[in-house]
Protein backbone atom coordinates (compact mmCIF):
# COMPACT_ATOMS: atom_id res chain seq x y z
CA UNK A 1 0.00 0.00 0.00
CA UNK A 2 1.45 3.43 -0.92
CA UNK A 3 1.71 5.94 1.84
CA UNK A 4 -0.81 8.38 0.62
CA UNK A 5 -3.07 5.49 0.88
CA UNK A 6 -1.91 4.16 4.27
CA UNK A 7 -2.07 7.75 5.88
CA UNK A 8 -5.86 8.20 4.60
CA UNK A 9 -6.54 5.02 6.53
CA UNK A 10 -5.28 6.13 9.41
CA UNK A 11 -6.61 9.89 9.16
CA UNK A 12 -10.22 7.90 8.82
CA UNK A 13 -9.22 5.97 11.77
CA UNK A 14 -8.52 8.77 14.22
CA UNK A 15 -11.81 10.48 13.21
CA UNK A 16 -13.84 7.30 14.08
CA UNK A 17 -11.96 7.25 17.14
CA UNK A 18 -12.25 10.41 18.15
CA UNK A 19 -15.87 10.09 17.68
CA UNK A 20 -16.55 6.37 19.53
CA UNK A 21 -14.95 7.40 22.76
CA UNK A 22 -16.37 9.78 23.64
CA UNK A 23 -20.12 8.24 21.75
CA UNK A 24 -19.30 4.94 24.49
CA UNK A 25 -18.55 7.45 27.30
CA UNK A 26 -22.04 8.74 26.90
CA UNK A 27 -23.50 5.31 26.77
CA UNK A 28 -21.32 4.38 29.78
CA UNK A 29 -22.74 8.14 31.65
CA UNK A 30 -18.68 9.05 31.62
CA UNK A 31 -19.17 13.11 30.86
CA UNK A 32 -15.19 13.46 31.81
CA UNK A 33 -14.35 11.09 29.21
CA UNK A 34 -16.51 13.40 26.95
CA UNK A 35 -15.00 16.78 27.69
CA UNK A 36 -11.54 15.13 27.59
CA UNK A 37 -12.64 14.26 23.48
CA UNK A 38 -13.76 18.02 23.62
CA UNK A 39 -10.94 19.67 24.53
CA UNK A 40 -8.58 17.45 22.22
CA UNK A 41 -10.91 18.32 19.05
CA UNK A 42 -10.74 22.08 20.85
CA UNK A 43 -6.89 22.07 21.06
CA UNK A 44 -6.56 20.21 17.54
CA UNK A 45 -8.45 23.11 15.75
CA UNK A 46 -6.14 25.42 17.30
CA UNK A 47 -2.92 23.82 16.18
CA UNK A 48 -4.97 23.00 12.87
CA UNK A 49 -4.33 26.84 12.69
CA UNK A 50 -0.99 26.76 13.42
CA UNK A 51 -0.49 24.10 11.07
CA UNK A 52 -1.18 26.29 8.16
CA UNK A 53 1.26 28.44 8.90
CA UNK A 54 3.34 26.18 10.41
CA UNK A 55 3.20 22.84 8.68
CA UNK A 56 1.96 24.24 4.99
CA UNK A 57 4.29 27.79 5.09
CA UNK A 58 7.39 26.89 7.43
CA UNK A 59 6.32 29.95 9.11
CA UNK A 60 7.26 29.05 12.93
CA UNK A 61 4.57 31.25 14.72
CA UNK A 62 5.43 31.23 18.75
CA UNK A 63 2.68 33.28 18.76
CA UNK A 64 -0.23 31.67 18.06
CA UNK A 65 -1.66 31.89 21.64
CA UNK A 66 -2.73 35.84 20.50
CA UNK A 67 -5.04 34.55 18.49
CA UNK A 68 -6.33 31.41 20.97
CA UNK A 69 -6.67 34.04 23.95
CA UNK A 70 -8.17 37.37 21.11
CA UNK A 71 -11.10 34.11 20.26
CA UNK A 72 -11.44 33.49 24.31
CA UNK A 73 -11.48 36.77 25.16
CA UNK A 74 -14.51 37.81 22.18
CA UNK A 75 -16.24 34.98 23.77
CA UNK A 76 -15.84 35.95 26.97
CA UNK A 77 -16.82 39.40 26.28
CA UNK A 78 -19.83 38.78 24.43
CA UNK A 79 -21.10 36.55 26.78
CA UNK A 80 -20.12 38.94 30.10
CA UNK A 81 -22.22 41.78 28.24
CA UNK A 82 -25.26 39.37 27.33
CA UNK A 83 -25.41 38.06 30.80
CA UNK A 84 -25.60 41.43 32.78
CA UNK A 85 -27.57 43.02 29.63
CA UNK A 86 -24.68 46.09 28.94
CA UNK A 87 -23.83 47.57 25.87
CA UNK A 88 -20.07 46.48 25.18
CA UNK A 89 -19.26 50.21 23.28
CA UNK A 90 -21.60 52.48 21.95
CA UNK A 91 -25.24 50.91 21.82
CA UNK A 92 -23.73 47.45 20.28
CA UNK A 93 -24.75 44.52 23.15
CA UNK A 94 -23.40 41.43 23.76
CA UNK A 95 -24.35 38.00 22.32
CA UNK A 96 -24.62 34.58 23.44
CA UNK A 97 -25.10 33.01 19.74
CA UNK A 98 -21.86 30.63 19.45
CA UNK A 99 -22.25 31.34 15.71
CA UNK A 100 -22.03 34.97 16.17
CA UNK A 101 -19.31 34.99 18.35
CA UNK A 102 -16.91 32.70 16.42
CA UNK A 103 -17.22 34.74 13.01
CA UNK A 104 -16.56 37.71 15.51
CA UNK A 105 -13.58 35.75 16.70
CA UNK A 106 -12.38 34.75 13.43
CA UNK A 107 -12.53 38.50 11.59
CA UNK A 108 -10.65 39.61 14.65
CA UNK A 109 -7.68 37.54 14.65
CA UNK A 110 -7.78 37.59 11.10
CA UNK A 111 -7.15 41.43 10.95
CA UNK A 112 -4.80 41.05 13.90
CA UNK A 113 -2.85 38.05 12.16
CA UNK A 114 -2.66 40.73 8.99
CA UNK A 115 -1.08 43.12 11.38
CA UNK A 116 1.19 40.55 13.07
CA UNK A 117 1.93 39.12 9.39
CA UNK A 118 2.96 42.23 7.46
CA UNK A 119 5.50 43.64 10.36
CA UNK A 120 6.77 39.66 10.91
CA UNK A 121 7.00 38.19 7.44
CA UNK A 122 9.98 40.82 6.60
CA UNK A 123 12.04 38.62 8.79
CA UNK A 124 12.64 34.92 8.89
CA UNK A 125 14.23 32.71 10.91
CA UNK A 126 14.98 33.34 14.97
CA UNK A 127 14.01 36.85 14.13
CA UNK A 128 10.25 35.56 12.97
CA UNK A 129 10.00 33.47 15.91
CA UNK A 130 11.08 36.41 18.01
CA UNK A 131 8.50 39.09 16.76
CA UNK A 132 5.45 36.70 16.80
CA UNK A 133 6.30 35.87 20.31
CA UNK A 134 6.96 39.80 21.43
CA UNK A 135 3.57 40.30 19.44
CA UNK A 136 1.71 37.63 21.74
CA UNK A 137 3.36 38.78 25.12
CA UNK A 138 1.89 42.39 23.91
CA UNK A 139 -1.50 40.74 24.50
CA UNK A 140 -1.05 38.87 27.38
CA UNK A 141 0.15 42.00 29.54
CA UNK A 142 -2.66 44.11 27.83
CA UNK A 143 -5.02 41.45 29.06
CA UNK A 144 -3.14 41.05 32.33
CA UNK A 145 -3.51 45.01 33.26
CA UNK A 146 -7.36 45.41 31.79
CA UNK A 147 -8.88 45.53 34.55
CA UNK A 148 -12.34 46.21 32.96
CA UNK A 149 -12.57 42.16 32.20
CA UNK A 150 -10.77 40.72 34.84
CA UNK A 151 -7.18 41.56 34.48
CA UNK A 152 -4.82 38.54 35.86
CA UNK A 153 -8.34 36.92 37.71
CA UNK A 154 -9.86 36.32 34.51
CA UNK A 155 -13.41 36.46 33.47
CA UNK A 156 -16.15 33.85 33.99
CA UNK A 157 -18.25 32.64 31.57
CA UNK A 158 -21.56 31.72 33.61
CA UNK A 159 -23.76 30.35 31.22
CA UNK A 160 -22.81 28.83 28.30
CA UNK A 161 -22.99 30.43 24.77
CA UNK A 162 -26.06 29.13 22.55
CA UNK A 163 -25.40 26.67 19.54
CA UNK A 164 -28.88 26.66 17.43
CA UNK A 165 -30.35 23.21 17.96
CA UNK A 166 -28.32 22.05 20.34
CA UNK A 167 -28.35 22.19 24.02
CA UNK A 168 -24.79 23.01 24.85
CA UNK A 169 -24.82 22.29 28.60
CA UNK A 170 -24.75 19.11 27.94
CA UNK A 171 -21.31 17.55 27.63
CA UNK A 172 -22.37 15.72 24.49
CA UNK A 173 -23.77 18.57 22.55
CA UNK A 174 -20.92 20.70 23.00
CA UNK A 175 -18.98 17.65 22.22
CA UNK A 176 -20.55 17.08 18.65
CA UNK A 177 -20.46 21.36 18.35
CA UNK A 178 -16.33 20.71 18.56
CA UNK A 179 -16.22 17.71 16.32
CA UNK A 180 -17.88 19.43 13.82
CA UNK A 181 -15.73 22.47 13.57
CA UNK A 182 -12.74 19.90 13.67
CA UNK A 183 -13.82 18.17 10.72
CA UNK A 184 -14.76 22.11 9.18
CA UNK A 185 -11.16 23.13 9.95
CA UNK A 186 -9.39 19.94 8.41
CA UNK A 187 -11.10 20.18 5.63
CA UNK A 188 -10.11 23.98 5.06
CA UNK A 189 -6.67 22.54 5.82
CA UNK A 190 -7.03 19.47 3.32
CA UNK A 191 -8.35 22.14 0.61
CA UNK A 192 -5.97 24.77 1.07
CA UNK A 193 -3.23 21.91 0.31
CA UNK A 194 -4.17 20.58 -2.57
CA UNK A 195 -4.75 23.60 -4.25
CA UNK A 196 -2.53 26.22 -6.19
CA UNK A 197 -2.77 28.76 -2.55
CA UNK A 198 -1.13 25.29 -1.04
CA UNK A 199 1.20 24.30 -3.84
CA UNK A 200 2.59 28.26 -4.04
CA UNK A 201 2.93 27.98 0.09
CA UNK A 202 4.56 24.88 0.44
CA UNK A 203 6.99 25.53 -2.62
CA UNK A 204 7.93 28.78 -0.67
CA UNK A 205 8.85 27.09 2.51
CA UNK A 206 10.94 24.93 0.98
CA UNK A 207 12.85 27.17 -1.33
CA UNK A 208 11.75 30.86 -1.54
CA UNK A 209 14.28 31.90 -3.89
CA UNK A 210 13.18 29.48 -6.43
CA UNK A 211 9.31 30.52 -5.94
CA UNK A 212 10.41 34.24 -6.74
CA UNK A 213 12.57 32.95 -10.10
CA UNK A 214 9.33 31.70 -11.42
CA UNK A 215 7.21 34.41 -10.60
CA UNK A 216 5.48 33.58 -7.27
CA UNK A 217 6.42 36.79 -4.51
CA UNK A 218 6.82 34.46 -1.06
CA UNK A 219 5.50 37.44 0.72
CA UNK A 220 1.54 38.11 -0.36
CA UNK A 221 1.40 34.15 -0.08
CA UNK A 222 2.55 33.60 3.08
CA UNK A 223 1.24 36.57 4.60
CA UNK A 224 -2.24 35.30 3.54
CA UNK A 225 -1.26 31.69 5.16
CA UNK A 226 -0.50 33.37 8.04
CA UNK A 227 -3.73 35.33 8.38
CA UNK A 228 -6.12 32.25 7.45
CA UNK A 229 -3.94 30.26 10.34
CA UNK A 230 -4.70 33.20 12.58
CA UNK A 231 -8.35 33.13 12.01
CA UNK A 232 -8.86 28.93 12.81
CA UNK A 233 -7.04 29.31 15.76
CA UNK A 234 -8.93 31.96 17.21
CA UNK A 235 -11.97 30.39 16.27
CA UNK A 236 -10.29 27.67 18.44
CA UNK A 237 -10.02 30.24 21.26
CA UNK A 238 -13.91 30.88 21.31
CA UNK A 239 -14.89 27.78 21.88
CA UNK A 240 -11.72 26.85 24.18
CA UNK A 241 -13.02 29.54 26.41
CA UNK A 242 -17.09 28.34 26.14
CA UNK A 243 -15.45 24.72 27.13
CA UNK A 244 -13.98 26.07 30.53
CA UNK A 245 -16.62 28.55 30.69
CA UNK A 246 -13.30 30.81 31.74
CA UNK A 247 -10.97 32.92 29.82
CA UNK A 248 -7.78 34.26 31.47
CA UNK A 249 -4.59 35.99 29.82
CA UNK A 250 -3.08 32.55 30.86
CA UNK A 251 -4.59 31.68 27.46
CA UNK A 252 -2.27 34.12 25.75
CA UNK A 253 0.79 32.95 27.37
CA UNK A 254 3.89 31.86 26.02
CA UNK A 255 3.50 28.38 27.25
CA UNK A 256 0.30 27.86 25.09
CA UNK A 257 2.44 28.89 21.98
CA UNK A 258 4.92 26.39 22.73
CA UNK A 259 1.89 23.84 23.32
CA UNK A 260 0.57 24.42 20.31
CA UNK A 261 3.88 24.02 18.28
CA UNK A 262 4.71 20.84 20.86
CA UNK A 263 1.20 18.89 19.64
CA UNK A 264 1.89 19.90 15.83
CA UNK A 265 5.57 18.21 16.20
CA UNK A 266 4.42 15.14 17.76
CA UNK A 267 1.61 14.39 16.12
CA UNK A 268 3.24 15.54 12.08
CA UNK A 269 3.93 18.73 10.76
CA UNK A 270 2.27 19.81 7.73
CA UNK A 271 0.51 16.35 8.37
CA UNK A 272 -3.74 16.70 7.57
CA UNK A 273 -3.96 14.80 10.96
CA UNK A 274 -1.02 15.73 12.98
CA UNK A 275 -2.60 18.54 15.01
CA UNK A 276 -5.50 15.79 16.32
CA UNK A 277 -3.15 13.19 17.39
CA UNK A 278 -1.02 15.45 18.97
CA UNK A 279 -3.78 17.03 20.76
CA UNK A 280 -4.77 13.83 21.79
CA UNK A 281 -1.24 12.50 22.59
CA UNK A 282 -0.75 16.02 24.99
CA UNK A 283 -4.11 16.14 26.82
CA UNK A 284 -4.03 11.79 27.43
CA UNK A 285 -0.51 12.56 28.58
CA UNK A 286 -1.57 15.54 31.09
CA UNK A 287 -4.48 12.99 32.39
CA UNK A 288 -3.23 9.48 33.11
CA UNK A 289 0.56 10.66 34.01
CA UNK A 290 -0.77 13.24 35.31
CA UNK A 291 -2.78 11.44 37.95
CA UNK A 292 0.62 9.51 38.63
CA UNK A 293 3.24 12.16 38.74
CA UNK A 294 3.30 16.02 38.90
CA UNK A 295 6.36 15.67 36.66
CA UNK A 296 4.23 14.34 33.74
CA UNK A 297 5.83 17.00 31.41
CA UNK A 298 9.12 15.52 32.25
CA UNK A 299 7.77 12.24 30.44
CA UNK A 300 5.80 14.41 27.45
CA UNK A 301 9.38 16.20 27.17
CA UNK A 302 10.84 12.90 26.59
CA UNK A 303 8.90 11.99 24.24
CA UNK A 304 8.75 15.39 22.30
CA UNK A 305 13.22 14.20 22.37
CA UNK A 306 12.45 10.92 20.92
CA UNK A 307 9.85 11.93 18.34
CA UNK A 308 12.54 15.45 16.85
CA UNK A 309 15.46 12.62 17.16
CA UNK A 310 13.63 9.03 15.61
CA UNK A 311 10.29 10.40 13.94
CA UNK A 312 10.75 13.47 12.16
CA UNK A 313 7.50 13.47 10.58
CA UNK A 314 5.78 13.04 14.39
CA UNK A 315 3.45 9.81 15.44
CA UNK A 316 1.54 10.00 11.58
CA UNK A 317 4.83 9.77 9.66
CA UNK A 318 6.15 6.81 11.81
CA UNK A 319 3.17 4.89 10.87
CA UNK A 320 2.17 6.54 7.36
CA UNK A 321 5.56 7.36 6.33
CA UNK A 322 6.70 10.51 4.46
CA UNK A 323 4.68 13.09 2.53
CA UNK A 324 4.10 12.45 -1.10
CA UNK A 325 3.40 15.43 -2.15
CA UNK A 326 2.61 13.60 -6.07
CA UNK B 1 18.29 46.50 -36.12
CA UNK B 2 15.78 45.08 -33.89
CA UNK B 3 15.85 46.49 -30.35
CA UNK B 4 17.80 44.03 -27.61
CA UNK B 5 14.96 41.79 -25.32
CA UNK B 6 17.01 42.71 -22.61
CA UNK B 7 19.31 45.56 -21.93
CA UNK B 8 22.12 46.33 -19.04
CA UNK B 9 22.80 49.79 -19.31
CA UNK B 10 26.24 51.26 -16.85
CA UNK B 11 25.47 48.94 -14.14
CA UNK B 12 27.89 49.27 -11.42
CA UNK B 13 27.56 47.65 -7.54
CA UNK B 14 30.48 48.08 -5.28
CA UNK B 15 30.72 45.80 -2.01
CA UNK B 16 32.94 48.32 -0.29
CA UNK B 17 36.23 49.02 -1.96
CA UNK B 18 35.53 46.29 -4.28
CA UNK B 19 34.25 47.13 -7.80
CA UNK B 20 32.03 43.66 -8.43
CA UNK B 21 30.63 45.23 -11.30
CA UNK B 22 32.01 48.02 -12.87
CA UNK B 23 29.68 50.26 -15.65
CA UNK B 24 28.51 47.22 -17.39
CA UNK B 25 26.30 47.64 -20.55
CA UNK B 26 25.41 44.75 -23.11
CA UNK B 27 22.38 43.59 -25.04
CA UNK B 28 20.64 40.36 -26.18
CA UNK B 29 19.14 40.41 -29.13
CA UNK B 30 16.41 38.31 -30.44
CA UNK B 31 17.62 34.86 -31.27
CA UNK B 32 20.96 34.82 -30.38
CA UNK B 33 22.63 33.50 -27.57
CA UNK B 34 24.84 35.78 -25.91
CA UNK B 35 27.53 34.00 -23.65
CA UNK B 36 29.20 35.47 -20.58
CA UNK B 37 32.52 34.46 -19.87
CA UNK B 38 34.84 35.33 -17.40
CA UNK B 39 37.44 33.73 -14.88
CA UNK B 40 36.77 33.35 -11.62
CA UNK B 41 35.65 36.34 -9.39
CA UNK B 42 34.90 38.53 -12.55
CA UNK B 43 31.83 39.11 -10.95
CA UNK B 44 29.30 36.86 -12.68
CA UNK B 45 27.45 35.71 -9.98
CA UNK B 46 26.53 39.34 -9.11
CA UNK B 47 25.96 40.71 -12.14
CA UNK B 48 23.78 37.93 -13.04
CA UNK B 49 21.74 38.83 -9.33
CA UNK B 50 21.59 42.25 -10.21
CA UNK B 51 19.48 41.10 -13.81
CA UNK B 52 17.40 38.85 -12.11
CA UNK B 53 16.44 41.33 -9.38
CA UNK B 54 18.04 39.16 -6.02
CA UNK B 55 20.59 42.43 -5.60
CA UNK B 56 19.90 45.81 -6.28
CA UNK B 57 22.97 48.00 -8.52
CA UNK B 58 24.47 51.05 -7.14
CA UNK B 59 24.35 52.84 -10.77
CA UNK B 60 22.79 51.77 -13.91
CA UNK B 61 19.53 50.45 -15.67
CA UNK B 62 18.31 46.89 -16.48
CA UNK B 63 15.55 46.76 -19.03
CA UNK B 64 13.59 43.93 -20.55
CA UNK B 65 11.80 44.26 -24.32
CA UNK B 66 11.60 48.40 -24.06
CA UNK B 67 11.00 48.19 -19.92
CA UNK B 68 12.56 49.86 -17.30
CA UNK B 69 12.71 46.97 -14.34
CA UNK B 70 15.56 47.87 -12.49
CA UNK B 71 13.27 48.70 -9.47
CA UNK B 72 11.46 45.65 -9.88
CA UNK B 73 11.39 42.47 -7.72
CA UNK B 74 12.71 39.08 -8.87
CA UNK B 75 8.82 37.84 -8.77
CA UNK B 76 7.38 41.03 -10.78
CA UNK B 77 10.60 40.29 -13.30
CA UNK B 78 10.09 36.50 -13.59
CA UNK B 79 6.06 37.56 -14.50
CA UNK B 80 7.37 39.69 -16.82
CA UNK B 81 9.57 37.24 -18.83
CA UNK B 82 12.80 36.99 -17.14
CA UNK B 83 13.43 32.99 -17.08
CA UNK B 84 16.26 31.86 -15.33
CA UNK B 85 18.05 28.58 -14.16
CA UNK B 86 20.60 28.12 -11.44
CA UNK B 87 23.83 27.62 -11.07
CA UNK B 88 23.56 24.91 -8.42
CA UNK B 89 19.87 23.40 -9.27
CA UNK B 90 17.13 25.04 -7.35
CA UNK B 91 14.00 23.03 -7.29
CA UNK B 92 11.42 22.17 -4.71
CA UNK B 93 12.89 19.19 -3.43
CA UNK B 94 9.88 17.78 -2.29
CA UNK B 95 7.79 17.95 -5.19
CA UNK B 96 8.17 15.18 -7.79
CA UNK B 97 9.50 17.03 -11.45
CA UNK B 98 6.55 17.29 -12.85
CA UNK B 99 4.83 19.39 -10.13
CA UNK B 100 8.14 21.91 -10.52
CA UNK B 101 7.12 22.35 -13.90
CA UNK B 102 3.25 22.89 -12.78
CA UNK B 103 4.34 25.05 -10.38
CA UNK B 104 5.99 27.39 -12.83
CA UNK B 105 2.93 27.32 -15.24
CA UNK B 106 0.61 27.99 -12.68
CA UNK B 107 2.57 31.08 -11.63
CA UNK B 108 2.87 32.40 -15.40
CA UNK B 109 -1.02 31.59 -15.71
CA UNK B 110 -1.72 34.52 -12.60
CA UNK B 111 -2.04 34.15 -9.54
CA UNK B 112 -1.82 31.28 -6.86
CA UNK B 113 -4.65 32.73 -4.76
CA UNK B 114 -6.83 30.23 -5.61
CA UNK B 115 -8.43 27.93 -2.73
CA UNK B 116 -10.88 25.30 -3.39
CA UNK B 117 -9.56 23.36 -7.02
CA UNK B 118 -7.09 20.70 -5.98
CA UNK B 119 -4.12 21.32 -8.38
CA UNK B 120 -3.54 17.47 -9.44
CA UNK B 121 -7.09 17.18 -10.80
CA UNK B 122 -6.24 20.15 -12.97
CA UNK B 123 -5.32 18.28 -16.34
CA UNK B 124 -4.91 21.10 -18.46
CA UNK B 125 -1.72 21.97 -15.82
CA UNK B 126 -0.42 18.26 -16.09
CA UNK B 127 -0.44 17.96 -19.37
CA UNK B 128 1.40 20.78 -20.14
CA UNK B 129 3.56 19.87 -17.88
CA UNK B 130 4.09 16.14 -19.18
CA UNK B 131 4.93 18.04 -22.47
CA UNK B 132 7.13 20.13 -21.29
CA UNK B 133 9.14 17.58 -19.59
CA UNK B 134 9.09 15.49 -22.60
CA UNK B 135 10.63 18.41 -24.77
CA UNK B 136 13.88 18.08 -22.04
CA UNK B 137 13.33 14.39 -22.15
CA UNK B 138 12.46 13.96 -18.72
CA UNK B 139 8.91 12.67 -19.29
CA UNK B 140 10.02 8.81 -17.80
CA UNK B 141 11.27 10.73 -14.45
CA UNK B 142 8.07 13.09 -13.76
CA UNK B 143 6.73 11.64 -10.91
CA UNK B 144 10.03 11.69 -9.55
CA UNK B 145 10.91 13.92 -6.47
CA UNK B 146 13.35 16.26 -7.65
CA UNK B 147 15.54 15.44 -5.01
CA UNK B 148 15.93 11.98 -6.00
CA UNK B 149 16.52 12.85 -9.52
CA UNK B 150 20.12 12.45 -10.63
CA UNK B 151 22.63 15.88 -10.93
CA UNK B 152 22.07 15.57 -14.81
CA UNK B 153 18.19 15.41 -14.41
CA UNK B 154 17.86 17.92 -12.27
CA UNK B 155 20.41 20.39 -14.89
CA UNK B 156 17.54 19.34 -17.39
CA UNK B 157 14.66 20.16 -14.99
CA UNK B 158 15.88 23.94 -14.48
CA UNK B 159 15.42 23.99 -18.37
CA UNK B 160 12.02 23.12 -18.43
CA UNK B 161 11.16 25.01 -15.42
CA UNK B 162 12.53 27.98 -17.18
CA UNK B 163 10.48 26.75 -20.57
CA UNK B 164 7.05 26.55 -18.42
CA UNK B 165 7.47 30.01 -17.93
CA UNK B 166 7.55 30.91 -21.66
CA UNK B 167 9.89 33.75 -20.95
CA UNK B 168 10.79 36.35 -23.16
CA UNK B 169 14.66 35.89 -22.42
CA UNK B 170 16.36 32.71 -20.66
CA UNK B 171 18.95 33.60 -18.23
CA UNK B 172 20.76 30.63 -17.66
CA UNK B 173 23.75 30.50 -15.18
CA UNK B 174 26.17 27.60 -15.78
CA UNK B 175 23.46 25.28 -17.77
CA UNK B 176 26.51 22.51 -18.50
CA UNK B 177 27.98 22.38 -14.63
CA UNK B 178 28.84 18.92 -14.09
CA UNK B 179 27.26 17.24 -16.86
CA UNK B 180 29.73 15.41 -18.33
CA UNK B 181 30.84 15.40 -22.33
CA UNK B 182 27.56 13.22 -23.47
CA UNK B 183 25.13 15.07 -20.91
CA UNK B 184 26.67 18.72 -22.27
CA UNK B 185 26.52 17.83 -26.09
CA UNK B 186 22.18 17.00 -25.68
CA UNK B 187 21.98 20.30 -23.84
CA UNK B 188 24.07 22.25 -26.57
CA UNK B 189 21.83 20.83 -29.54
CA UNK B 190 19.43 21.52 -27.20
CA UNK B 191 19.91 25.20 -26.28
CA UNK B 192 20.67 25.51 -29.84
CA UNK B 193 17.11 25.15 -30.62
CA UNK B 194 15.89 27.28 -27.97
CA UNK B 195 17.19 30.28 -28.91
CA UNK B 196 14.57 30.95 -31.94
CA UNK B 197 11.84 30.79 -28.83
CA UNK B 198 13.62 33.37 -27.10
CA UNK B 199 17.79 34.55 -26.86
CA UNK B 200 19.70 33.10 -24.06
CA UNK B 201 22.15 35.15 -21.73
CA UNK B 202 24.61 32.08 -20.96
CA UNK B 203 26.46 32.08 -18.40
CA UNK B 204 29.34 28.98 -19.15
CA UNK B 205 32.27 27.70 -18.00
CA UNK B 206 32.31 25.33 -20.68
CA UNK B 207 34.40 27.20 -23.43
CA UNK B 208 33.75 24.44 -25.86
CA UNK B 209 29.96 24.98 -25.12
CA UNK B 210 30.46 28.70 -25.34
CA UNK B 211 32.14 28.42 -28.53
CA UNK B 212 29.35 26.06 -30.32
CA UNK B 213 26.60 27.83 -29.34
CA UNK B 214 27.15 31.55 -28.77
CA UNK B 215 26.19 33.91 -31.47
CA UNK B 216 28.53 36.68 -29.16
CA UNK B 217 30.46 36.62 -26.60
CA UNK B 218 31.48 39.00 -23.75
CA UNK B 219 34.10 38.88 -21.53
CA UNK B 220 34.02 39.93 -18.23
CA UNK B 221 36.95 41.16 -16.21
CA UNK B 222 37.39 42.02 -12.61
CA UNK B 223 33.98 43.77 -13.11
CA UNK B 224 34.49 45.05 -16.47
CA UNK B 225 33.50 43.76 -19.78
CA UNK B 226 36.44 43.71 -21.60
CA UNK B 227 35.42 42.75 -25.01
CA UNK B 228 32.23 41.69 -26.76
CA UNK B 229 31.89 40.07 -30.06
CA UNK B 230 31.65 37.17 -32.19
CA UNK B 231 33.30 34.28 -31.26
CA UNK B 232 36.03 34.41 -34.15
CA UNK B 233 36.61 37.81 -32.49
CA UNK B 234 36.84 36.36 -29.01
CA UNK B 235 39.40 34.25 -30.40
CA UNK B 236 41.62 36.38 -31.85
CA UNK B 237 41.51 38.76 -29.31
CA UNK B 238 44.61 39.66 -27.89
CA UNK B 239 43.28 40.69 -24.42
CA UNK B 240 41.11 37.98 -23.35
CA UNK B 241 44.07 35.44 -24.50
CA UNK B 242 45.87 37.28 -21.59
CA UNK B 243 43.44 37.71 -19.12
CA UNK B 244 41.55 34.36 -19.69
CA UNK B 245 41.58 31.92 -22.47
CA UNK B 246 45.55 31.56 -21.31
CA UNK B 247 44.93 30.56 -18.16
CA UNK B 248 42.07 27.82 -19.42
CA UNK B 249 43.90 26.43 -22.50
CA UNK B 250 48.06 27.38 -22.75
CA UNK B 251 47.83 27.17 -26.48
Amino acid sequence: MDSTRKEWLLNALIAVALFAVPLWALMANEPFIITLATRIAILAVAAVGLNIALGLGGMVSFGHALYLGLGGYVAGIAAHHAFNGTPIFAGIPGTNQMLIIWAIAMVLSGALAAVVGALSLRTSGIFFIMITLAFAQMGFFFTLSWPAYGGEDGLPIFVRNQFPGMNTARPWDLFLIAYGVLIFSLAVFALLRAARFGAALMAIRQNPDRAAAIGISPFGIKLVGFILSGMITGLAGAMMADLTRFVSPVMMAWTMSGELIVIIILGGVGRLFGPVVGAALLVGFEVFFGGLTEHWKLWLGLVLLGVVLFARGGLIGLIAGRTQHG
Amino acid sequence: MADPVLELRGLSKSFGALKATDNVSLTLMPGEIHALIGPNGAGKTTLMGQISGKIAPDAGEVWLSGQNITAFSVAQRAKLGLGRSFQVSSLIPEYSAQRNVMLALQARQGHSFRFLKPVMRDSGLREAARAILARVGLDARASVESAVLSHGERRLLEIAVALALKPKCFLLDEPMAGLGAEGTARLVSFLHSLKEEAPILLVEHDMDAVFRLADRISVLVYGRIIATGSVADIRGNAEVRAVYLGEESPA
